[in-house]
């Protein structure tokens, strides 16, 4: 016992994490690669640590597998939320090979992953467009996002805007996509006089779903870049623009409108699929993570179409973002890794995968071949979505995603404020921006 | 020689204790004192610490929303403490004049049935009983009163008295049983001698009853009165907090803290503060409850 008390006591009196060995900063290493590593031909197992609940991460595997007979896997899954927990532990501890990712700044900053520099170079991922892999950069420390060295990969990107149910469109007489914020506007108002819910949203518990419709009005009034800086964390960049603050105006109105459900503050995010799959709602603030399932669930009467902008003409803009993976900083078996996280871009079948199982828009060079997908799917509709977007360069990370805590500790209690009359347009914004700066700094 | 002796069965008696000891120190004591040390540094939890000094308490008492969530948590001891506890002795009594019969084990079931399921489950099936086309709306709709009605989790006003009624159902079982017990204890003599001397069912209740129950009514506060400070599962299921910040209490301010925010520091901070808190609340109860007799 005295030994114990003792051995707890020395451990006292140092400072909490002094004790954890510190990788020092990834540099690039002395020579650059000369060649493409790859999985070799010895027996190897890659330790990967998945998310529960996306089945396009185990077809991926096993399909490498299976073209790699030298590669098994051992795989660890867990739900995003208990990921987002372990993720420093786990790749201090423990690192995967590969590993689905949180927000990454913090772990950059404390060097729990690898610099991707070397093999983006070797494997010419660099010559991607650029958008691609924008959010998954950091400058030195990862203070800020979206530029300097590449620390994580995507298996995929996603795309999001708006899904409609077309028999609810039919009713009101609404043929073709609204083409200005005004035509929607008009559409939700005839869809409220005709007896409709005019928008499926959630808004409960821990995560404000009205996030999403909130950010598509911020990109339809002003450009997406500011708001993109933002989330990036760039020194002196804020939410409480004029531009932004119309887009809050404007969702009050919604809101004040009866657009949103009753008990939107108490609708999760499950709870809102049921109900618009089963037809309660016409429009639905989402994105094509669920194009296969509504594929299937709604078919041919499911819709899909980008944020139209406040101006007619003008440019469109969509939250959208890879499904980022990571290699851990001491892993054992890095070069196979990314050699798999190459693969996942460039092999057909592997391209195929991901339009087919996980919905999104693969990530490589512009002109690689996409796989056929059904005419007139939801899928169809979000893959031409994610062209446009990267033709107009529209593409915004989620602004949940500013700093680890900003969604649950500050967007998802103003709305639901909002939502109940308790809170401001203008409130929100200041009170986001003074929780985004308290952060920031603290983090 | 004696002296010898006795001074080794001493001895020996400390060696029983060793192992248990040992288990206090190492997963009890330890994390304790690593709670406070935590508590003085700025840590995210992975990195190196920086001394912060008592910073962080500064912040526990000055930020509105923890201190909002130690209020909350004040709140919910109405619900998690007092109802368990008053309706809990009604239910006792009356399940006690019935003892006989077959409806007074089935009451005791019924009413105990709560702690026998997992709070996670409960939570998850009390928010479909309070969602907006729940039980508990239907049963308002049927009766008339569909002005009343909404999504009982999801409104400011209702959210923190909803997830009290959870808990008052969860607690109700506990306290009832513990308290019938207690009135199994009490000397059948006291209640003819009463009754001799012309003394009702009420009179009965406040004369024999109440005071006989000091002790378990003790016990009773105490533990619903921790339950209510320390609360989390509940929460934590059927409204996280939300919405706004109208559930959020200190157990689960703690949890966010230190896995969503890495403020770990600050989260240890809140940790100690109603760890304090909590033995505040109990050891008045222990003081006041206690037996005078003995």
């Amino acid at each position: 016992m005295v030994v114990i008390l003792g051995g707890s006591l020395a451990a006292a009196c140092a400072a909490p994490g002094s004790g954890n060995a510190q990788a020092t900063a990834a540099a690039s290493s002395a020579a650059p690669m000369s060649a493409a590593p790859t999985c070799g031909t010895e027996p190897i197992t890659l330790k990967a640590y998945y998310e529960t609940g996306f089945p396009i991460t185990k077809a991926l595997s096993d399909e490498f597998a299976k073209q790699h007979p030298n590669v098994t896997w051992d795989i660890r899954e867990d739900q995003f939320a208990v990921i987002t927990q372990n993720a420093p532990r786990v790749l201090a501890d423990d690192p995967p090979d590969l590993m689905r990712l949180p927000q990454v700044s913090e772990l950059v900053k404390n060097n729990l992953l690898k610099n991707l520099d070397d093999y983006a170079k070797v494997f010419g991922w660099d010559q991607w467009p650029a958008s691609q892999l924008e959010q998954m950069r950091l400058a030195p420390g990862g203070a800020v996002r979206g530029e300097g060295s590449l620390y994580a990969m995507g298996l995929n990107f996603s795309m999001t805007g708006v899904f409609y149910n077309k028999k609810l469109a039919g009713q009101i007489g609404m043929t073709t996509p609204p083409e200005t914020l005004a035509d929607l506007d008009a559409a939700l108002a005839k869809a409220k006089d005709a007896g409709l819910a005019p928008i499926a949203q959630f808004n409960g518990g821990a995560t404000g779903g009205l996030a999403f419709p909130l950010q598509d009005l911020m990109a339809s009034y002003g450009p997406p870049a500011p708001i993109n800086e933002w989330i990036y964390q760039k020194p002196g960049a804020t939410i409480d623009t004029p531009s932004n603050l119309q887009a809050t105006q404007h969702l009050e109105k919604w809101i004040k409108a009866g657009y949103f459900w009753k008990d939107v503050n108490a609708v999760d995010y499950a709870t809102m699929m049921s109900r618009f799959i089963k037809g309660d709602g016409l429009f639905m603030f989402n994105g094509d993570w669920e194009s296969g399932n509504l594929d299937k669930q709604m078919a041919g009467n499911i819709g899909f179409f980008l944020m139209p902008p406040a101006q007619a003409g003008g440019k469109r803009a969509a939250m959208s973002a890879p499904l980022t993976f990571g290699i851990g900083a001491n892993a054992k078996n890095a070069d196979c890794a990314a050699a798999f996280l190459n693969w996942v871009a460039t092999d057909a079948q592997a391209r195929t995968i991901g339009v087919e199982v996980g919905g999104s828009h693969p990530m490589g060079p512009a002109d690689a071949p996409m796989p056929p997908v059904t005419a007139g799917s939801v899928t169809e509709n979000t893959l031409a979505a994610g062209a446009q977007i990267a033709t107009d360069n529209g593409a915004m990370d989620f602004i949940a995603n500013a700093t680890g805590a900003i969604y649950a500790k500050s967007w998802t209690p103003n709305l639901q404020k909002l939502v109940a009359g308790e809170q401001t347009p203008d409130g929100l914004l200041k009170s986001v921006q003074a929780d985004y700066q308290s952060q920031v700094k603290g983090g | 020689m004696k002296a010898a002796v006795q001074r080794r069965r001493n001895w020996a008696g400390w060696l029983f204790v060793l192992p248990a000891a040992a288990f206090y120190v190492v997963f009890v004591i330890q994390p304790l004192a690593m709670t406070v040390q935590y508590s003085l540094y700025s840590w995210d939890g992975i990195g190196v610490a920086a001394w912060n000094g008592v910073q962080n308490y500064l912040r526990v008492f000055t930020d509105p929303d923890l201190f909002a969530a130690i209020l909350n948590a004040l709140k919910l001891i109405v619900f998690f403490s007092a109802v368990p506890v008053v309706l809990g002795l009604a239910i006792a009594a009356t399940i006690r004049r019935i003892a006989a019969s077959r409806l007074a084990l089935v009451a005791r079931t019924v009413i105990f049935l709560p702690q026998v399921i997992p709070l996670v489950a409960a939570g998850i099936t009390w928010s479909w009983l309070l969602s907006s086309t729940g039980l508990v709306n239907q049963l308002l709709t049927a009766i008339g009163l569909e002005g009343v009605t909404r999504a009982w989790l999801g409104d400011f006003s209702t959210a923190l008295p909803a997830v009290g009624v959870i808990g008052a159902w969860v607690l109700l079982g506990l306290c009832t049983l513990l308290l019938l017990a207690g009135m199994s204890k009490i000397d059948p003599a006291l209640y003819e001698a009463a009754r001799l001397d012309g003394a009702g069912a009420f009179r009965e209740f406040f004369s024999i009853t109440l005071p006989s129950l000091r002790q378990e009514i003790g016990v009773c506060v105490t533990v619903t009165v921790v339950a209510a400070l320390a609360s989390f599962d509940i929460v934590y299921i059927s409204t996280q907090g939300g919405p706004g910040n109208a559930s959020m209490v200190p157990g689960l301010e703690i949890y966010y803290l230190a896995f969503s925010e890495r403020e770990v520091g600050l989260a240890s901070a809140l940790a100690v503060v109603l760890t304090v808190l909590v033995i505040a609340c109990a050891l008045p109860i222990q003081w006041l409850t206690r037996d005078r007799s003995s």
